[in-house]
């Protein structure tokens, strides 16, 4: 057991604290995405590779060697002082290292500069009404005609759609290939005619997803990732991405030091929350499950560093983390008692409501990005060795 | 950085691994439960020779001089095969007690004999770790004892390690004069629990324990230790759930391929699956990080029991009937599990003290 990174990379911490300190008033704070100050400190980020680290510099990027540790040291100093670690979304995450995996050469250098640059904001047309955790079902249908693709059918829980420029889509375009076989991978403008965007409001009152419509879309033939018929090994690769970063158990370790300040300075009945022992025992309860998800982060790192396979060490965090996670938002809520019930613009509020918020939020990511249930299958199958759940056939 | 076991931790739980699957497991605790026996001598005798009980004793004391991870690691390795073998107080509480508090002649006299498993020893602190039932205490007028220790780990032994009603420990001979011993049959048989009742008995103190940090330190080890203990049984009732699943058909075929059998399964997993970095930490920190030690402890033992209690359930229920059958056998790994929850303190107590070392009691 060596907990320790090495002094190589302790001098490495204390310049990243610096540079931090130095430029405290160039962060952006709440701003969005699309102000200069945002994309400001995003070019400075990149100059220094605290952001895009490994990402060519032909393509935009630092052009770092990859360096586990480092990236970790980034994340958590800029984590700790609570400043911005540059640009997320949807196009930085997960398109730009799809794209360096399975894109041309022309669609790296035309598509990755500008979305590290925040120029170019990205959504993902995966999910369908009737395509969720059986994404492979999709029924979005494109036709090669001349020398476009014609895109018609309906993408749903599209976040971001509203303001995107440009979306990655998955589509079928081998109708009577077996389904995973028979689906595509393509890139375009949020502009092209046809597409409508409507907004979805979830449970929490906010419109965070969108319904996109599409009716006759026409696309240039080359505006596709990996070949025909090859989208779902494209999309497996950045879904692999995706669940790896739902469930943070730093980020959870954040939210229960804010709820266990909450439970010292609010009262019931003049006596401080912390103080019933009920609601102590819960707070207590969520804190070793959270001590246990992050020790089991360390221990990811560690077998990353070490080239190790976690196998179930990993495959549990998307499952133990957002469950987690909304229980302990949930807990908030019930030491708050009739006050964890206000919303919106009441009076009394607290925290702004976020208790509350993140509660109905993370039901959302329960289900969102893998269900918990497919989870369990996944964890059960590759994690246990467990069999697949027999097809239906249609006439049984 | 490397987190978790090193390459020669790995190597000691495979050894260890190897002997008890061979000379451990169901039989052999069957047998032990069954058969009156005082002390499994056969695999006591192949873990001598493998330097089990010198584990945590220094080499220049005749052990092995490794370090708690190590202790850990064997305490999961004995509790995935329910051993039923002394090892938590006999081979690290003790020795630690003894060299962390004891004079240099009382480490020469006891050490060595500790290491090379000649004698065993008990630990006697329940009172310290879980509060007091029953009317347990014990004073010292005298360097004699009185009163009575209840849950008493390593029941079956030579020597014990006492703790008084002032914190401060003793050494006590098994045969010393004013020491009654009662053995206490609990729901698992693997390991003998008791009771010793002190009239006057003479025993000899360990002077350093007069700073209290010496008893707390044995506690947080030992929840650590009985933590690695459940996360063993635990895993190997995922194990036992998951081939018998595989194994048992109904409605034409295996239960294992039901969704209702895997998400039960999955769920046993996604929760286990985190206690290991958790307890490898703990471990880590009782030697190595003494900051934290005491708040990984506490958050250990209380978090991997209810994991563990949730697994023991489970677990069983994917046999349906046949776990609740005294055939199957795994029963014995269901109770292990449940009473390690209680020893030195249970869940509700550790969050409770947890609670208290960050300051949120007032």
């Amino acid at each position: 057991m060596d907990l320790t990174f090495g002094s190589e990379y302790e001098q490495f911490r204390s310049e990243v604290r610096a540079f931090i300190d130095t430029h405290h008033d160039a962060t952006p704070g709440s701003q969005g995405m699309r102000s200069d100050k945002s994309r400001a400190w995003q070019k400075l980020l990149i100059e220094r590779g605290y952001t895009a680290r490994t990402i060519p510099r032909d393509y935009g990027g630092f052009g770092g060697a990859p360096d586990i540790l480092k990236s970790r040291i980034i994340a958590e100093e800029f984590a700790a002082a609570q400043v911005p670690s540059g640009l997320g979304g949807q196009g930085i995450s997960m398109l730009v290292p799809t794209l360096l995996e399975m894109g041309t050469e022309e669609q790296k250098r035309e598509f990755i500069a500008p979305t590290l640059r925040g120029e170019m904001v990205w959504c993902q047309g995966y999910s369908e009404p009737n395509a969720g955790s059986d994404l492979a079902s999709l029924r979005t249908r494109a036709v090669l005609d001349g020398d476009e693709w014609v895109v018609n059918g309906q993408k749903i829980w599209t976040s971001t759609a509203q303001y995107a420029d440009w979306i990655f889509c998955l589509v079928r375009t081998e109708p009577n290939a077996p389904k995973h076989q028979g689906i595509s991978f393509l890139l375009f403008s949020m502009k092209t005619p046809g597409i409508e965007v409507r907004p979805l409001k979830t449970m929490t009152g906010d419109a965070t997803f969108n319904e996109v419509f599409f009716t006759d879309v026409r696309v240039p033939k080359g505006q596709i990732v990996g070949r025909r018929g090859e989208g779902w090994l494209v999309a497996n690769s950045i879904l692999r991405h995706e669940r790896g970063s739902l469930g943070d158990p730093n980020i959870m370790l954040t939210r229960l030091n804010a709820l266990t300040q909450m439970m010292q300075t609010e009262t019931i009945d003049g006596r401080r929350l912390i103080d019933e022992p009920v609601f102590r025992d819960r707070l207590m309860r969520i804190q070793g499950a959270v001590m246990a998800m992050r020790f089991n982060d360390l221990r990811l790192l560690s077998a990353k560093l070490n080239n190790k396979n976690a196998n179930l060490a990993g495959m549990v965090v998307k499952l133990q983390g957002t469950e987690l996670r909304h229980e302990l938002e949930g807990l908030a809520i019930d030491v708050l008692g009739e006050v964890g019930v206000l919303y919106g613009d009441a009076p009394y509020l607290k925290d702004h409501g976020e208790w509350q918020y993140d509660y109905m939020f993370y039901l959302g990511l329960i289900i969102g990005g893998g269900t918990s249930q497919i989870q369990k299958n996944i964890i059960s199958e590759r994690g246990l060795g467990m069999p697949k759940e027999p097809k239906m056939t249609k006439d049984a | 950085m490397e987190f978790g076991l090193s390459q020669e931790q790995e190597f000691l739980n495979d050894t260890l691994t190897r002997f008890l699957t061979e000379h451990a497991g169901l039989p052999r605790a069957r047998k032990f439960a069954d058969g009156g026996e005082h002390r499994a001598q056969n695999l006591w005798r192949g873990l001598i020779e493998l330097g089990v009980p010198g584990l945590c004793i220094a080499e220049a004391h005749g052990g092995v001089g490794l370090s708690t991870l190590d202790a850990a690691t064997a305490a999961q390795a004995l509790g995935n095969a329910i051993a039923p073998v002394p090892f938590i107080a006999t081979a690290v509480l003790v020795p630690r007690a003894i060299a962390r508090a004891g004079t240099a002649d009382q480490q020469a006299e006891w050490l060595p004999r500790l290491a090379a498993g000649e004698i065993i020893a008990g630990a006697a602190i329940s009172e310290a770790g879980s509060g007091a039932r029953e009317g347990a205490t014990v004073t010292v007028q005298s360097g004699r004892l009185s009163g009575k220790a209840l849950f008493v780990i390593d029941f079956e032994a030579d020597v014990y390690l006492v703790a008084d009603a002032t914190r401060r420990l003793y050494l006590i001979d098994a045969s010393a004069k004013g020491l009654t011993r009662r053995p206490l049959t609990t729901i698992d048989k693997t390991r003998p629990i008791g009771e010793l009742v002190f009239d006057g008995a003479t025993a000899q103190l360990l002077p350093g324990s007069e700073d209290p940090a010496v008893l707390a330190d044995l506690l947080d080890t030992g929840r650590v230790l009985l933590a690695s203990d459940t996360l063993g049984a635990a895993r190997n009732m995922l194990n036992q759930a998951v081939t018998y699943s595989l194994a048992r058909e109904q409605f034409g075929r295996p239960i294992g391929s039901f969704q209702a059998v895997k998400h039960m399964c999955a769920e046993m997993a996604a929760g286990l699956e985190p206690c290991q970095a958790l307890v490898w930490y703990a471990a880590h920190a009782v030697d190595s990080i003494p900051g934290e030690a005491r708040l990984t402890a506490c958050h250990a033992k209380a978090h991997i029991a209810e994991v563990g209690k949730f697994v023991a359930k489970t677990a069983t229920e994917v046999h349906g009937g046949m776990g609740f059958t005294d055939l199957l056998g795994l029963h014995y790994w269901f109770k292990r599990i449940g009473l390690n929850r209680q020893l030195l303190g249970s869940p509700e107590r550790l969050r409770e003290e947890a609670a208290r070392l960050q300051n949120l009691i007032e």
